[in-house]
């Protein structure tokens, strides 16, 4: 099964904790500017950020060194530091924003499922971050409203 | 390694920034945050100067757990002499701030001097320099913050300041950060504006690391297994410290109308049903949410929203009407049942203005609640107050003097001077609920022995968080036994407020669940016993520099009210606190003298 990250704003707290096991997984320490995921603070919400692995990656394909990979266990959109020369035009391409220079490595970083067991989803004390079944990410949604929607029904 | 081994030394008389290394046997010796920066403050600054003085000075520390994923790690602390108590200040604050400032590389920035014209201080990481604070000086903390983001076109920078209170010197004034979170209690606030310094803005990259990462990891997850399933954390998680008011309001220990009651009528008008309660006028509850500091996994910060139909924001700005840190137990008490008001938006939108200028609102509350006490028995007058009634239960009253304080204006003026100084400005110094010149928190020590004790002998006065006497207290009246306990648990939290992590987190947490988390981020072997000979250093250096300054037993007392008038309702209706009983055997359990001064045994014992 093809799992991808689901985020729910509604669950965060905006404790970092994702950011911080983030960095932790892929530099060693904690350091949350070095995070491949991001929260951000509306007051009233909190809500988690990161690449959502495009289907159609822009980053990939508008990489001139084919720096940009797909890794088949996961899906995830990865970047070989063999490879990038850090031109930065992934980062022009990509609509979201979510990858990112790294100007102590000279290299882009960007989320790779962790290699399938995503550091930030094990962290997150309140569940907004899952780490689920890519063609279902709206199952709980789902099941939510049919429950709702049948005791309307009944009442 | 857990420590950055760094310190930042920022003299505002010469408008210079220096860096020196951390001294690692003191680090060995007091942890960090509290203690390592008590030690620092002891060292350099003469105990007798005046807080408000260029010869206090003013420490920024974190822990060694602060910015890693130690479950509640964001905790620093300011340290200085406090303008409010003239004794070592010691304010623990969460927020974002701390992390940031140990990911630039900083352990500890320390403050001397003062800035001849207001100023920030600006760190970039290795990077620190202090600029003009033009255009920021006069402006609430609120505008502070996006106001340095913007000129530094930096919207990441984490930010501490303060708010006008600072600067106009009101003796309780906060140094806050991300908004809503401060370092509240004795003042430390004034003393940064004692400094014209108006901000600390900071933005890290480099990161914290820890000694031994695999094993700290396992630390830090067998931690949070412990954590995050107990009935603690859930409590905290769902409803706040305000699911305290209740428990004090069925014990009879909930100080009301400055401690003329111990029970409130109107709590179901202010308590943790009232904040979820769902209002007729807007058809919301004014508790929307909760959040979290950095790192924290129990997020008991409370996110509301006020009634916009409230009297309070009418004709008022719309940042009001926004999402804002909402009540916590402590600001509840001290703006509700202190004062009699059972108001909950009017506590709400008070609590605002204490974030937004900057001011501690127990010391706020409860300097209104003498102040209301004053107007009751006729020694402040409509004259005073400019005509509005500040008799108990006036939200009016907590609104307009919440404005006044913050701003400077009127009879604000008086209220900044705190309870002590306002009641014997007034000629009834036995109204004002303090110890060292700082408000009561939200227990009344006559139900409450043993934290009737934490208060008096707390360095910083009445204190709700130096010891941890609450499921005793709430299990047994007597004072028998309590002078072990408050002993035991201030030496106790004296070591936690020095890691980094939270106080709330060792509500489930013993020294055993937190040893290894900092034993794996530092060198040294690091186990409870030796956290705990830590935490008695740091309270005999703490006590030292208080008597050095001229303190003597007979500050470690409670207000008269509390020690002769027997509380007149509830499961404690009788009782006065008994201080007189425990304070011997609390002294002689310390190594201290009958008259409360440590021993030369004592002092070699415990390495000061």
């Amino acid at each position: 099964m093809l799992k991808s990250l689901h985020i729910d704003p509604g669950k965060c707290t905006n404790c970092l904790q994702c950011e911080m096991a983030c960095s932790y997984e892929n530099e060693g320490l904690f350091n949350p500017s070095k995070s491949r995921i991001k929260v951000f603070n509306f007051h009233d919400r909190f809500v988690p950020y990161t690449c959502t692995q495009c289907a159609e990656a822009w980053c990939l394909h508008a990489c001139p060194v084919d720096a940009i990979s797909v890794e088949a266990s996961t899906g995830a959109k990865i970047v070989s530091d063999a490879l990038c020369v850090g031109c930065k035009v992934c980062t022009i391409a990509c609509p979201f924003g979510t990858v990112n220079y790294n100007h102590d490595t000279g290299k882009v970083i960007k989320c790779d499922l962790c290699g399938g067991a995503p550091a930030c989803a094990e962290a997150c004390p309140t569940d907004a971050i899952t780490y689920i079944d890519a063609d279902w990410t709206g199952y709980d949604r789902m099941r939510q409203w049919a429950a709702r929607t049948d005791a309307h029904a009944h009442s | 390694m857990g420590w950055t081994q760094k310190v930042l030394r920022v003299n505002l008389t010469k408008g210079t920034c220096q860096t020196e290394p951390l001294k690692m046997e003191w680090a060995q010796k007091y942890l960090g945050q509290r203690g390592l920066a008590s030690k620092y403050l002891s060292e350099e600054v003469n105990p007798r100067v005046d807080p408000l003085s260029p010869e206090n000075k003013l420490i920024f520390a974190t822990g060694p757990l602060t910015g890693t994923m130690a479950s509640t790690g964001g905790r620093y602390s300011v340290i200085t002499k406090g303008a409010l108590t003239n004794a070592i200040a010691c304010s623990n604050s969460g927020g974002y701030f701390g992390a940031e400032l140990k990911f630039a590389g900083w352990d500890m920035v320390i403050l001397e001097g003062k800035a001849k014209k207001p100023v920030y201080l600006y760190i970039e990481n290795e990077h620190a320099e202090l600029k003009p604070a033009d255009g920021l000086w006069g402006k609430s903390v609120w505008e502070t913050e996006p106001e340095i983001r913007a000129r530094h076109a930096d919207p990441q920078i984490r930010i501490a300041s303060i708010g006008r209170a600072g600067e106009n010197l009101v003796r309780y004034a906060c140094v806050m950060n991300d908004l809503d979170r401060a370092a509240g209690r004795s003042g430390v606030g004034a003393v940064m504006g004692s400094k014209n310094l108006k901000a600390i803005a900071v933005r890290g990259t480099s990161g914290v690391r820890v000694r031994d990462l695999p094993s700290f990891m396992a630390a830090v997850r067998t931690a949070r297994e412990k954590l995050d399933p107990s009935p603690q954390r859930e409590l905290f998680t769902s409803c706040g410290t305000m699911a305290m008011m209740d428990t004090t309001q069925k014990r009879g220990t909930l100080p009301t109308r400055n401690c003329r009651d111990v029970q409130f009528e109107g709590v179901e008008g202010i308590n943790v049903a009232a904040m979820k309660r769902v209002r007729p006028t807007d058809g919301r509850p004014n508790l929307i949410g909760n959040k979290a500091c950095f790192a924290c996994t129990i997020a008991c910060g409370r996110v509301s929203k006020i009634d916009p139909t409230h009297f309070s924001v009418q004709g008022k700005d719309g940042r009001y009407l926004g999402a804002q840190g909402g009540l916590e137990y402590e600001s509840a008490f001290s703006m509700g049942p202190m004062c009699g008001i059972d108001d909950i938006e009017a506590a709400t939108y008070a609590n605002y203005i204490c974030n937004e200028e900057g001011m501690d609102p127990i010391s706020f509350g409860t300097t209104l609640a003498a102040a209301m006490e004053l107007y009751e028995i006729g020694a402040i007058t409509d004259k005073e107050t400019g005509g509005v009634s500040f008799r108990f239960g006036s939200a009016e009253a907590l609104v307009k003097g919440a404005e006044w304080a913050g701003l400077g204006e009127g009879f604000g003026k008086d209220l900044g001077l705190g309870a002590r100084r306002l009641c014997e400005k007034y000629g009834h110094p036995d109204l004002a609920m303090v110890v060292k010149g700082q408000e009561f928190p939200g227990y009344d020590p006559r139900g409450m022995q043993g934290m009737g004790l934490a208060y008096a002998t707390s360095p910083r006065g009445a204190c709700h968080m130096k010891a941890k006497p609450w499921s005793d207290d709430f299990a047994r009246v007597t004072p028998d036994g309590k002078a072990g306990l408050v002993k035991e648990t201030q030496d106790e939290v004296a070591a936690i407020d020095s890691s980094g992590i939270c106080f709330f987190a060792t509500n489930v947490w013993t020294l055993d669940d937190l040893a290894p988390q900092i034993d794996a981020a530092i060198e040294g072997g690091w186990d409870a016993e030796k956290l705990m000979e830590v935490g008695e250093r740091i309270w005999t250096l703490e006590r030292k520099f208080n008597l050095d300054g001229g303190m003597t037993m007979a500050d470690d007392t409670l207000p008269k009210r509390v020690l002769k008038e027997a509380a007149k309702t509830g499961p404690c209706k009788g009782t006065v606190a008994e201080l007189g009983k425990m304070l011997p055997e609390y002294y002689a359990l310390r190594g201290w003298t009958d008259t409360g001064v440590p021993t030369n045994e004592t002092l070699s014992r415990v390495a000061v």
